[in-house]
């Protein structure tokens, strides 16, 4: 007779959590070996796999679909701009005050818009990142229409290196905050009501916290990664920042091709995403309407996305956020 | 004066606000569906009509007995090819598939005809109307907007409660299922639904070009002011459309009077209320799904 335990990690998990260890301490080292330009460009591709991991924590798993992400972004590059230059604050605090500011603004924001359900809650996020978009254009402290610069003092290259720490930390962190959520019973009631609504509010989940806790959760994290993208940008505009095109849609494309629900997915997604814009500059347009086309067939013909693949092929979980039934071993 | 003036012109505002409205209400009430593609379909229809404008010389009321049949087979084979398969899944697949279609064809027209700002112009009729008093006068566009905003929700009253295919139109939108069992070819039903969906913004869109000017990137503006429009007069109601876009048009209308920056943003309290008050709109019946 055998018998079975309830296992979560395997040996591919191991192995890749001491890889991804060893990158994270070889990328941050970067910068005393790479060129300005490659740092910020690598602060990019950091902010989309910070911003494709929270929007996957949504969409993936709390089954809350927004295109209205931008709004966070926007947000957090606002409250900088107004902690920076309207109150003097020291430009490094202003970064995690600006996440609470952001995060704070969400609750209203979730307040209307959870009154709307499936696709159209998800125009309702547009339409309210749109408001806030607004509201900011006339605010003239805060440069109105026509942006406005955050103030910053020192050596310039000493800041693009505390920047380039602080996105790799915002995408490391992005991954470590999603799996850690995932592993805890707020994890478990959203993947719970994902799969089953009615089932998992049988048993006692709560769908409306559960979907606004993760909601708030992403919200500050989004506000922290505008807060950094800007601080290296330094320039806000609202017309730039509100961008659903700039923020959203790539995101969307992002996850959707890695493989929307898994952890994996959107780091894949953004690196395919990332270097296949780099490799096509030249032709933007026509990058965007590919991008679109592999939105399309992807949500039509491959909705587990690659990474959806690779796990049901070769059943690997580099992140186990599954329980799986293993044989024990006498 | 001007505010009664600012009224006025809202409420013909209204009309092309229930135009951008009805193909998103009626795809949603047939099959739960969500083109976030829809405004940039309507834009597309306008470089459509400013093509043959351009090239023949047509005026754009007249390049309607082209767009609009164009329109309609493209609404239909859009329904077949891409959005069955996205009908009745996670919302996040049709959100991302639409999303997508509203990438591709911004871009497309942005390939095609620049950023430039263009307009259509429709002769004689274009900027004439009439004066009501010293202070308020009519546009002609307009008011025929208002009136094909009525004809149009009037033609699918009649058309849903009179004819057997709009019968077989409530019977999927009440239970795809059950209407199946009955012998009703429900992919026909979506993708003619899709196909006057696409006719009807099309039909916006065209005379949003006259009125307005417009770039490729105009298209999810409309798309939020005719969803604003259906959530306002409540999910599966028609004529709630059409009152919807006129509150919608008026609010914007009275906005942009007390303050020029005020106007869109007067439209979005207007539905951010109607949403906190009243979810189901005002004339909606049941359940937001």
């Amino acid at each position: 007779m055998s018998t079975f335990k309830v296992a979560r990690g395997s040996t591919a998990s191991r192995v890749f959590a001491v890889t991804l260890l060893a990158a994270t301490v070889v990328m941050a080292t970067m910068p005393s070996w790479a060129e300005g330009g490659t740092q910020r460009k690598m602060v990019e591709l950091f902010t989309l796999i910070s911003m494709a991991q929270m929007w996957n924590l949504l969409a993936g798993f709390a089954g809350v679909v927004s295109v209205g992400q931008q709004a966070f972004i926007g947000l957090g590059a606002y409250s900088m701009v107004a902690l920076v230059n309207v109150h003097g604050q020291n430009v490094y605090a202003a970064i995690p005050m600006s996440a609470v500011l952001t995060a704070i603004f969400s609750i209203p924001i979730a307040l209307i818009a959870f009154r709307l359900r499936g696709s159209y809650f998800a125009i309702g996020t547009w339409v309210l990142a749109d408001v806030v978009s607004l509201i900011m254009q006339q605010q003239n402290s805060l440069g109105a229409g026509n942006g406005i610069s955050i103030k910053v003092s020192g050596d310039a290259l000493e800041r693009l290196k505390i920047i380039y720490w602080l996105a790799l930390g915002l995408a490391i962190g992005a991954i470590v905050l999603t799996y850690a959520v995932l592993r805890s019973r707020l994890g478990l009631q959203m993947q719970a009501i994902r799969d089953n609504e009615g089932g998992a509010k049988g048993l006692g989940a709560n769908v409306y916290r559960t979907r606004f806790v993760a909601w708030v959760i992403a919200a500050f994290w989004i506000g922290l990664t505008g807060a950094v993208f800007y601080l290296a940008n330094l320039r806000v505009q609202p017309k730039d920042s509100f961008s659903v095109v700039n923020w959203t849609a790539p995101i969307v494309v992002i996850v959707v091709i890695g493989g929307i629900g898994t952890i994996e997915g959107p780091i894949i997604g953004a690196l395919l995403y990332y270097f296949m814009r780099d490799y096509f500059k030249d032709y933007e347009t026509w990058y965007l309407i590919g991008s679109g086309v592999a939105a399309i067939l992807a949500a039509l013909y491959m909705q587990p996305g690659i990474w959806g693949y690779v796990r049901r092929r070769w059943g690997i979980d580099l992140f186990p956020i599954r329980r799986r039934l293993v044989r024990a071993e006498e | 004066m001007v505010w009664i003036n600012a009224i006025v012109q809202g409420i013909l505002l209204g009309g092309l606000y229930a135009l951008f409205a009805t193909g998103l209400s009626l795809a949603f009430g047939v099959m739960r569906f969500v083109n976030l593609a829809h405004g940039d379909l309507a834009i597309a229809a306008a470089f459509m009509s400013f093509s043959l404008q351009r090239t023949f010389d047509m005026n754009p009321l007249v390049s309607l007995l082209v767009v609009l049949p164009g329109a309609f087979i493209v609404g239909y084979l859009l329904q077949r090819v891409v959005f069955d398969r996205v009908v009745g899944v996670d919302p996040a697949f049709q959100i991302v598939a639409t999303f997508g279609l509203s990438m591709v064809v911004q871009n497309l027209i942005y390939e095609k005809y620049t950023a430039d700002t263009q307009g259509l112009d429709a002769g004689s009729l274009d900027a004439a109307g009439f004066a009501v008093n010293d202070s308020i006068s009519i546009g002609w566009i307009p008011l025929i907007t208002l009136l094909a905003a009525v004809v149009v929700l009037s033609g699918l009253a009649l058309f849903m409660k009179r004819t057997r295919t709009g019968r077989a139109f409530r019977a999927t939108s009440d239970d795809a299922d059950a209407a199946r069992l009955m012998g009703i070819d429900v992919r026909r039903i979506w993708a003619v639904a899709m196909a006057l969906a696409v006719a009807t913004v099309t039909l916006a869109g065209v005379l949003f070009g006259i009125k307005s000017s417009f770039d490729p990137f105009v298209g999810p503006a409309r798309l939020i002011y005719g969803f604003e429009a259906v959530i306002i007069g409540g999910l599966g109601s028609l004529w709630g459309t059409l009152v919807g876009g006129i509150i919608l048009g008026v609010a914007q209308g009275l906005g942009r009077q007390m303050n020029p920056q005020w106007g869109e943003l007067a439209g979005h309290a207007v539905f951010l209320a109607v949403l906190a008050v009243r979810p189901t709109g005002l004339f909606g019946k049941g359940q937001l799904r």
